[in-house]
């Protein structure tokens, strides 16, 4: 898995081919959240943030459990808390780790327009080179789970980066080694699908005749999955998206809308530009140059 | 804990009660999901509120604060109906048959023998009935109305599930639901385990919630077992060590107790504590006593101590009562203390009612830190505004504060909620100036005796002769200290079945506590820590995780104590003839020969199973006890006390009866008594708890959990809410007879008003973690709102139920 | 790809174009090696110790600067949970997660300090002054209100007007060391946080 870890499948803003040799043989990595035996601590946030080398800001409480109140350049993963009354009358409170998701198909790497400030791993992992990024903030844009955020500092993009550095030397994030409860697990995609099946099982036995795993297949499936005791209704976390895909926008900006918006600097900028339209764009699926032509003929 | 934090995985149901495992225990916790996951375990939680722990619990049932007792009382009685019970197991392991004073009485909610005036018992009457023979008169066949079968039958006759609903406020098809679920574990092959923490003992009946939870275990056969037991998930790493070793006001190491003043005779005073066994052939653990007091005189006193001075008998200073810290408070505040030193201790926010606290240190002549943080303690004289609104020049304490190390800088052992004794290793230095607090102790000793040798002063025999044979006296190391705890032999020490074998050189650690004497000839700190840095090295050290059965007790991995010993009394979970009652879950077995397994018997390894020697080997029945005799302030059996701050004007299960509406043998002084609050003028029920993001009052002090959780709020119900106008976010204040905290208030669902005796009861949260100092957004200390009530038995004080408003801010 | 400089691309595009213009061009400097960041433990000094938080009692390794050379001052610069551990087998809770920066704290106290009466200010003074007044305050209570016995007559030589808490984070043998200091002087007012 480690030597895998360097052998970078796709980047960001080029279709330079990258070195295709040498294959992850024995799987992708991913992790599995477990969102039925998480119990909200913020272990994962807490040991994100000393791993990484981040301290958020000491902020407020507005009344809920989350904090801080929403992802950041220094907060890379979050809980978010959700209340539900189900149907039989009983309270459920659903607890979400939000972050990456390191889809197979990233929006954010298919949208941004810096060479090399987004990468994609062999090993699945979706990594932001913030030396390479000129924060347009087009990964925001590009991403179907609205993770990346862009620092007030430095205007780069920020986060999580599946601790790429500790995969790197075979071990697992900070956030799966930390978790208290073992929601958090960490392994071979296959494995971890094979886990989350034995967690549905037992969940059903428990009456959640709906549990299931979330490895949405309109990014390609993801590298970082859910299993949920209400895999029907997303949406009951916090909002997570029910049927994920990378936004029209992405095609609309590889498409039309960067060189006409460019067209006042285009002169001063020619040759980078023309090189820029051979090399093209990256490859988007036809789903979303179909979402950016409807997209453009709804524009008036 | 009885059994172990890794032991929660052979569970098959799980109740957590007085406790909140996963907020506070989450790495703990771990244990319950993997007996849910594993193990096809049903997890249940019954708190006044949806917390962590229920978000991940198979079914959550609310319960007014204060009430346990209720709701556990009515289990028993769901037991005993439906006949649910371990037979096998209570016939045997417990005093069921056992017959009871026929003096013994409990009527209108008061035991036999109450003293109005003294708010005390004559316990007298509490007691067996004895034959000739000196023991305990027993009826088998549990036929006998005057056996405690029979008397527990008809005292929990009255906890019934209507009761519970009516009392506790918890839904009655909840009830049913957990009752049947808990009865399903009566079976040999089924267990459940109970954890609980403050939320059980933080109360005026405190020590009894415990009993009656260990009572439910019992009656289901689920102590001694694996995946049993009663499991008290303790505070602070240490908090179990610095119990173990004593350090309380009543205490010597290892459960050895002071002397009353009116002990003036060493061997009446050794007497009282040798308990001989009240049934035939019993090992009634405590007749040691002596070997264990003896040698700890020699290890304080060493050759000061000898059988002519009945080994430094005197040196002890004698009781008149109590002097916890509930009492010390009071008397501090009564002008009574002058010095005052908190070693890592911060009692200004843990301790209760802060401005009582704010009195009665202004009172104090001078008062000492030691600390690796500020605490709020030592800057008590300092002004914070409204959050600690005092007057600098009005307080004339003298205030020392001293840096110590912490965890991270020093070597040394901490004992866990499991008993282990692990060892830790120092990565740094301490920042600063910072000194050890073993270094600090051991200055303060020195120059006081320097002192005394110098100008003289009151007796100071005991000061002049403490044994101090350290290398640096100056700087005693852990590894020295450990070693002296362990204790060894001072003489020879020869077999006492074979006088020609030695069984200890003298010099050499001893092994086990079974070395020890009583006739000056071994040296032993704490008798129960005795093996755990024996002939062989430091045993809390070692680092064998392996587990060959499965069962997870690796019991190569540091030292447990007693003798290493991972569950307790794990007799019990064989048959009176000696094979597991669960195969399956097997720790130890008769081989026909002695007693081996997984674990280390909490038996006589010896002992055949036809001798008839019972499980509970420290107690002198043998037996596991559901009469406590007069082990217990308020009463053999738990009976239900309303909290002092309660919103009822009577008590449901003794109504009419004004002396019982509260524990009429609880902890109280007057001056608190004239702080109890009133329903109409507080009509709020609020319970104190703790967040998983922090650590009482140190992590505030950190960033990276003060990120986490910044700043102070209080849980509201949405419906309490709705009625006095509180908008979620918003600043409410919270008011007791005590005091008032000011914080955001957080609406939630997880709060739901309860049905109690036809009226509508709101239930409020206050999370403790805030103060004026530190990372996090400034706070009130949340004891501001609490009560110095306390428990008559562990004088814990009520921080758990207490009566509050809230309003606007 | 682009083999332009970010230097060379100012200087053709001139000043007034800022980074997001530089951004939606599709351009950037020439990128760094795409690598990921360097995994900072290789060579750190590891030490085992258990959590100071709650009793679980997680096994803890801290990571600290130098190898233990003379010449390097150790500073603990991470912490994670101990994967050999039998209980928290490599996690810890938010708690220990974040035992990096209490160590670490502003807060965390460096010399010994002193508050005169009525006074509202600390101010420093060494060890020896310290240890010397407290020891002093200490010996004129108990010289001052030690009871040898009774009025009963009874011999009881305690000592009930200084009070200690002990705390319940240190290890045994500082325990150990503090109840027999603690009891040869009489003092009875003498607890833990067990009872909170």
């Amino acid at each position: 898995m480690a030597l895998q870890s360097l052998d970078i499948i796709r980047r960001s803003a080029t279709t330079l081919p990258e070195p295709q040799a040498r294959g992850a043989h024995t799987g992708q990595v991913a992790k599995l959240i477990d969102v039925t035996k998480c119990i909200g601590c913020k272990a994962c946030q807490v040991a994100c943030m000393e791993w990484n080398d981040l301290r958020d800001e000491i902020g407020t409480c507005t009344g809920h459990y989350d904090n801080p109140h929403d992802l950041s350049d220094q907060s890379w993963t979050l809980m978010r808390f959700a209340e539900y009354e189900n149907p039989k009358g009983d309270l459920e409170w659903l607890i979400r780790k939000d972050g990456c998701m390191h889809c197979a198909d990233p929006g954010c790497l298919k949208a941004c327009p810096s060479p090399g400030a987004i990468v994609q791993y062999a090993n699945g992992i979706v990594d932001f080179h913030e030396e390479n990024c000129i924060g347009c903030g087009y990964c925001i844009t590009g991403c179907p789970f609205n993770i990346p955020r862009i620092s007030k500092k430095d205007h780069k993009a920020y986060k999580c980066t599946l601790c790429s550095d500790r995969v790197a030397v075979g071990l697992e994030p900070a956030c799966v080694k930390t978790c208290p409860t073992g929601a958090i697990v960490f392994g071979t995609k296959e494995d971890m699908q094979q886990h989350a099946a034995e967690r549905i099982e037992d969940l059903k036995s428990r009456g959640f005749e709906q549990a299931g795993l979330y490895d949405p297949e309109g990014v390609g499936g993801t590298h970082v999955m859910y299993v949920l005791h209400h895999a029907d209704q997303p949406q009951l976390y916090s909002g997570l998206p029910e049927k994920p895909k990378i936004s029209a926008m992405v095609g609309l900006w590889k498409g039309v809308g960067k060189p006409l918006g460019l067209f006042a600097i285009l002169a001063t900028a020619a040759v980078g530009f023309l090189h820029y339209l051979r090399v093209g764009r990256n490859e988007t699926d036809e789903r979303d140059e179909e979402a950016a032509r409807r997209e453009l003929e709804k524009t008036p | 804990m009885t059994n172990h934090w890794v032991d929660i995985k052979n569970a098959d149901v799980i109740l957590i009660m007085g406790g909140n495992a996963a907020e506070a225990h989450p790495c703990g916790f771990k244990w319950v999901t993997e007996a849910k996951a594993h193990n096809k375990a049903k997890l249940i939680v019954v708190d006044p509120r949806f917390n962590r722990s229920a978000s991940v619990a198979d079914v959550y049932a609310p319960i007014r604060a204060g009430t346990d007792i209720v709701f556990l009382g009515g289990l028993i009685s769901y037991l005993l109906t439906h006949d649910k019970i371990q037979h096998e197991y209570v016939l045997n392991y417990t005093d069921m048959s056992f017959l009871v004073k026929d003096e013994f009485a409990f009527d209108g909610g008061l035991y036999s023998g109450y003293d109005a005036q003294k708010r005390s018992y004559d316990k007298s009457s509490w007691d067996y009935v004895f034959g000739d023979d000196g023991y305990v008169k027993t009826d088998p066949t549990l036929q006998d109305p005057r056996c405690v079968y029979n008397l527990l039958k008809s005292h929990y006759s009255r906890y019934t599930i209507d009761m519970v609903e009516r009392v506790c406020g918890t839904p009655k098809d909840k009830v049913q639901q957990i009752f049947e679920m808990i009865a399903s574990t009566s079976t040999k092959d089924r267990v459940m385990t109970i954890m609980y923490a403050l939320g059980w003992t933080q109360h005026s009946i405190g020590a009894q919630n415990v009993r009656i939870g260990a009572m439910v275990q019992l009656l289901l056969g689920n102590i001694g077992v694996a995946g049993g037991g009663m499991n008290a998930l303790r505070g602070h790493s240490n908090i179990q060590g610095l119990t173990d070793i004593g350090l309380m006001s009543d205490l010597l190491p290892g459960y050895l107790t002071l002397p009353r003043q009116d002990e003036q005779d060493y061997h009446a005073y050794l007497a009282k504590r040798t308990q001989k066994p009240l049934r035939p052939n019993q090992m009634a653990y405590w007749q040691n006593y002596p070997k264990f007091h003896v040698s700890l005189m020699k290890s304080w006193w060493g050759e000061a101590a000898t059988a002519d001075n009945n080994w430094c008998f005197d040196y002890l200073p004698k009781l008149d009562k109590p002097y916890d810290m509930l009492q010390a408070y009071e008397l501090m505040n009564e002008g009574k203390i002058n010095g005052y030193l908190c070693q890592g201790f911060n009692p200004l926010a843990s301790a209760p009612n802060k401005g009582k606290l704010i009195s009665a240190f202004s009172k104090l002549k001078f008062m000492v830190s030691m600390d690796p943080l500020e605490t709020e303690t030592i800057a008590f004289w300092q002004n914070h505004g409204a959050l600690n609104d005092v007057d600098p020049s009005k307080i004339q304490t003298e205030v020392f504060r001293l840096p110590t190390t912490s965890f991270a800088e020093e070597n040394g052992a901490v004992v866990n909620s499991s008993r282990w004794l692990q060892w830790h290793w120092k990565g740094a230095d301490a920042p600063g100036e910072a000194r050890s607090d073993i270094e600090i102790m051991a200055e303060l000793f020195h120059r006081m005796k320097a002192l005394y040798e110098k100008d003289g002063g009151a007796w100071w025999d005991p000061i002049r002769d403490l044994a101090w044979k350290y290398a640096n006296p100056h700087l005693p190391t852990p590894e020295e200290l450990a070693m002296e705890y362990n204790g060894k032999a001072l003489a020879d020490l020869a077999d006492p079945k074979d006088p020609t074998k030695l069984v200890r050189k003298a010099g050499e650690q001893v092994a086990g506590f079974a070395e020890l004497r009583d006739d000056g000839s071994t040296a032993c700190g704490c008798w129960i820590y005795a093996g755990a840095w024996g002939p062989t090295g430091n045993q809390m050290a070692r680092r064998d995780n392996s587990d060959p059965t499965g069962i997870g007790n690796t019991i190569g991995w540091a030292w447990a104590w007693p003798a290493n010993r991972r569950v307790m009394y794990n007799r019990a979970s064989c048959d009176p003839a000696g094979k597991p009652f669960d195969p399956k879950r097997k720790l130890i077995a008769w081989n026909g020969k002695a007693w081996s397994g997984a674990d280390v018997p909490d038996f006589n390894a010896a002992s055949n199973p036809e001798d008839g020697m019972g499980p509970f080997i420290m107690n002198p029945e043998g037996v596991g006890r559901f009469f406590a005799r007069g082990g217990m302030a308020e009463g053999p059996f738990p009976e239900h006390y309303e909290p002092f701050d309660t919103p009822l004007a009577e008590n449901p299960l003794s109504p009419g009866q004004p002396l019982t509406l509260n524990n009429p043998a609880a902890r109280v002084f007057k001056s608190d008594l004239a702080q109890i609050g009133k329903p109409d003028e507080f009509p709020h029920v609020a319970t104190t708890y703790r967040l998983t993001e922090h650590f009482h009052f140190w992590t505030k002090h950190g960033e990276l959990n003060s990120i986490t959780q910044p700043e102070q709020f209080v849980e509201i119900g949405a419906s309490l809410a709705d009625e006095i106008g509180i908008a979620n976010g918003s600043r409410v204040r919270v008011s007791s007879k005590r005091g008032h905290i000011e914080a955001v208030a957080m609406v939630t669902k997880r709060l739901r008003p309860l049905t109690i005796e036809g009226k509508t009861v709101h239930q409020v949260g206050v999370p403790i973690h805030w103060g004026f100092l530190g990372a996090a957004k400034p706070g009130y200390l949340a004891n501001t709102l609490t009560n110095a009530i306390g428990d008559g038995n562990s004088q814990t004080p009520e921080s758990k139920c207490i009566l509050v408003k809230v309003e606007k801010a | 790809m682009s083999a332009m400089t970010r230097r060379q691309f100012l200087r053709v595009t001139g000043a007034t174009l800022g980074g997001s213009s530089l951004a939606l061009m599709g351009f950037s400097p020439g990128e760094a090696l795409a690598e990921v960041r360097q995994f900072k433990l290789a060579r750190a000094t590891e030490t085992r110790n258990t959590c100071t938080y709650c009793s679980v009692a997680c096994g803890i390794l801290m990571y600290s600067l130098g190898d233990g050379a003379k010449n390097a001052q150790a500073s603990i610069f991470h912490i994670e949970g101990d994967p050999d551990h039998p209980v928290n087998r490599g996690t810890l809770c938010p708690k220990g997660a974040g035992l990096i920066d209490v160590i670490h704290s502003k807060t965390r106290l460096k010399y010994p300090e002193y508050r005169a009466p009525g006074s509202d200010q600390w101010q420093r003074l060494s060890w020896d002054d310290a240890l010397d007044r407290i020891a002093r305050l200490m010996k004129a209570d108990r010289d001052a209100n030690f009871v040898a016995k009774n009025e009963a007559g009874q011999t009881v030589n305690r000592w009930l007007t200084t009070g200690m808490l002990a705390a319940s984070a240190t290890s045994n043998e500082t325990a150990v060391l503090t109840h027999k200091v603690v009891r040869s002087m009489g003092m009875l007012a003498f607890d833990n946080q067990a009872r909170v």
